[in-house]
């Protein structure tokens, strides 16, 4: 059933319907409303809600809470998601599954609460220290959004490594009809016998760490890692690739900014400009498969983005100067008309000419 | 024929403890391993080491263990306890990570009343990275961070911790002990105790603040820092029970 929902509210029940056991958040805005829903619904389920003292506390509660071996999420928007930065650290060397919303805004600093794609270098290469890297997913519209956060719970425990779901304030705060019924896809999970779980009847005591003070030790765990990030790579890209055959340009886009651009290739395709569309879903592994058998026609790339040019960068590593790759943004929260971007690829059009 | 009248508790494990000659890191490690046996929770005790000397009691402690980043221990703690009620969890924490860099996570974790046990080592000093000046330093004080010693005007005056904490009402036990002679030892170990029991009780966080040695950092043998315990740190710090399960509620 189809039902008209806020996007924060939604992505509170998607995680509800994830399998979420416990949260712990500190207020921001534009995400709010994820704590709030949560505040009622959790407890009423006879499941943990905890409004921390800071982004710090709440992070590493979940921590906790995961190391405990419960599913664990919490959500924030981007200068709270910068305090978590050191416990996605943690989370990741000590292999802990867990979820993170974030409701992108403007920055840097404290900026603005409008909506924004700033920090897509904060989600992709993280602030944290090591050598590291979170999953994340930026949906497009409530229903890609509520998809996989209900299926987020079940990526984190397999691969023990913490996801994130990106959105941007727009979505956060817009109501659009979702589907919450419909069965997504579930892994075959192990079980989590590394988990301090306070059972007695149990023999070996476990042990949840970040610590190999040992070079050669801290060198293998690295590669443990690495092992598994590759495999993350292997198997989680996704993204969607729209209206691509014979096409003269495309653009390369994720979020909101792909919704706008599905708009302003309509406009381009009254002028007799036919533009393909690759949209990013899975930010890491940024996915490279996307841009292996785009057409011959294919005479440019822009890259449109919330922000000045992040993702840009790594468009053009994957491009491997092949197309001429240029870039459209707005900041601040500002959101652009379709004809920016249209005019955008009007100009890259020109320039290849 | 011959008798055991003393062995190591089996709440510690076979790993040799790191810590330098004199600290008595060893005999807290000792009373809390003790104290986990004697209620019969070690089993279902979790242990959070904090950053510090006591960083690698994760080897020690023989119980499940979660290391936890600088100053987060209590809210680490309150996302296990949360999760796991079952649990007995405990922290173990330094003066730097609790009263400095994790205060805001160990304050509030009183104030929400979490089920949980917080053994706090005050040693006046950063230990692990080499004796720099820690917020319970006292004053006149030399550290690598304060060589002409603790000045008020300038560092501002130590920190007393449980002082603090007594003025929380959801903290239902907050007492400072010391180690510094067997009396003292035999006292801290029933602080210990008396705060696992009020977790398995369901009555909420207790505090034990241990006044500890530090002899490499200080400069002292280990018998002079005993008793530099006894006759500075104690004068500042006041060994005693500063709340022992008063009834919140009426706060």
């Amino acid at each position: 059933m189809k039902r008209l929902m806020k996007g924060n509210e939604a992505l509170a029940r998607a995680a509800i319907l994830g399998g979420l056991d416990a949260f712990f958040g500190y207020p921001i805005t534009p995400q709010n409303e994820i704590p709030e829903y949560l505040s009622k619904h959790l407890p009423e389920a006879g499941k943990v809600f905890v409004q921390a003292e800071s982004e710090i506390a709440a992070i590493n509660m979940v921590y906790g809470a995961a190391a405990a071996g419960v599913r664990a999420l919490t959500s924030s928007s981007s200068p709270g998601i910068a305090l978590m930065q050191e416990g996605i650290s943690y989370l990741c060397g000590a292999e802990l599954p867990c979820v993170i919303i974030n409701v992108m805004r403007g920055g840097p600093g404290l900026g603005g609460i409008q909506p924004s794609q700033a920090d897509y270098f904060q989600i992709t290469r993280g602030g944290g220290n090591g050598d590291y890297r979170v999953l994340s997913f930026a949906p497009e519209n409530l229903q890609e959004a509520v998809d996989l956060m209900r299926e987020a719970f079940d990526i984190a425990d397999a691969y023990r490594n913490p996801v994130m779901i990106a959105v941007d304030g727009l979505i956060g705060q817009m109501m659009e009809t979702v589907d919450l019924d419909w069965e997504v896809p579930k892994r075959v999970l192990p079980e989590k016998d590394w988990a301090v779980d306070g059972k007695s009847t149990r023999r070996t005591r476990r042990i949840v760490n970040s610590l190999y003070l040992d070079p050669a030790e801290l060198e293998r765990h690295n590669l443990k890692l690495l092992e598994k990030y590759r495999k993350m790579e292997a198997k989680e890209q996704r993204y969607e690739i729209a209206n691509m055959d014979g096409a003269e340009f495309a653009i390369v886009a994720y979020g909101t900014m792909a919704r706008i651009a599905r708009s302003s290739i309509e406009l381009l395709e009254e002028t007799g400009v036919k533009t393909g569309l690759i949209k990013p879903i899975s930010l890491w592994p940024f996915p490279k498969k996307a841009f292996e058998n785009l057409p011959e026609s294919l005479r440019g790339l822009l890259v449109a983005e919330l922000s000045l040019g992040q993702m840009i960068d790594d468009v053009r590593i994957v491009n491997q100067g092949r197309l001429p790759v240029r870039f459209f943004g707005r900041t601040g929260g500002i959101l652009p008309e379709p004809e920016e971007i249209g005019e955008a690829v009007l100009r890259l059009k020109e320039e290849v000419a | 024929m011959n008798e055991i009248v003393y062995r190591k508790s089996k709440g510690l494990t076979a790993a040799p403890l790191s810590y330098c000659p004199g600290c008595t890191h060893g005999i807290v490690h000792k009373l809390v391993a003790e104290a986990l046996v004697e209620l019969g929770v070690l089993e279902k005790a979790v242990g959070i080491a904090s950053v510090g000397c006591s960083v690698l009691s994760y080897n020690f402690f023989n119980c499940d263990m979660v290391q936890a980043a600088h100053g987060r221990a209590c809210a680490v703690a309150t996302g296990i306890k949360r999760a796991r009620p079952e649990a007995v969890v405990f922290s173990y924490q330094g003066d730097g990570d609790l009263a400095s860099i994790g205060i805001a996570e160990t304050i509030h974790a009183a104030n929400r009343g979490e089920n949980l046990t917080v053994i706090f080592i005050n040693n006046a000093i950063y230990g692990m990275t080499g004796g720099q000046m820690a917020p319970t330093t006292l004053i006149g004080q030399k550290t690598t961070t304060s060589p002409q010693g603790r000045d008020k005007t300038l560092h501002g005056l130590p920190i007393r911790i449980a002082e603090i904490f007594s003025e929380i009402p959801r903290a239902v036990h907050v007492e400072r002990v010391s180690v510094h002679n067997p009396r003292a030892v035999r006292n801290a170990k029933k602080a210990i105790l008396k705060a696992f029991r009020n977790q398995i009780e369901g009555k909420g966080f207790s505090l034990v603040e241990v006044l500890s040695t530090c002899p490499v950092n200080w400069g002292m043998t280990p018998v002079q820092a005993l008793e530099w315990v006894e006759r500075e740190m104690m004068r500042y710090y006041p060994v005693k029970v500063f709340r022992d399960g008063e009834d919140y509620e009426k706060a």
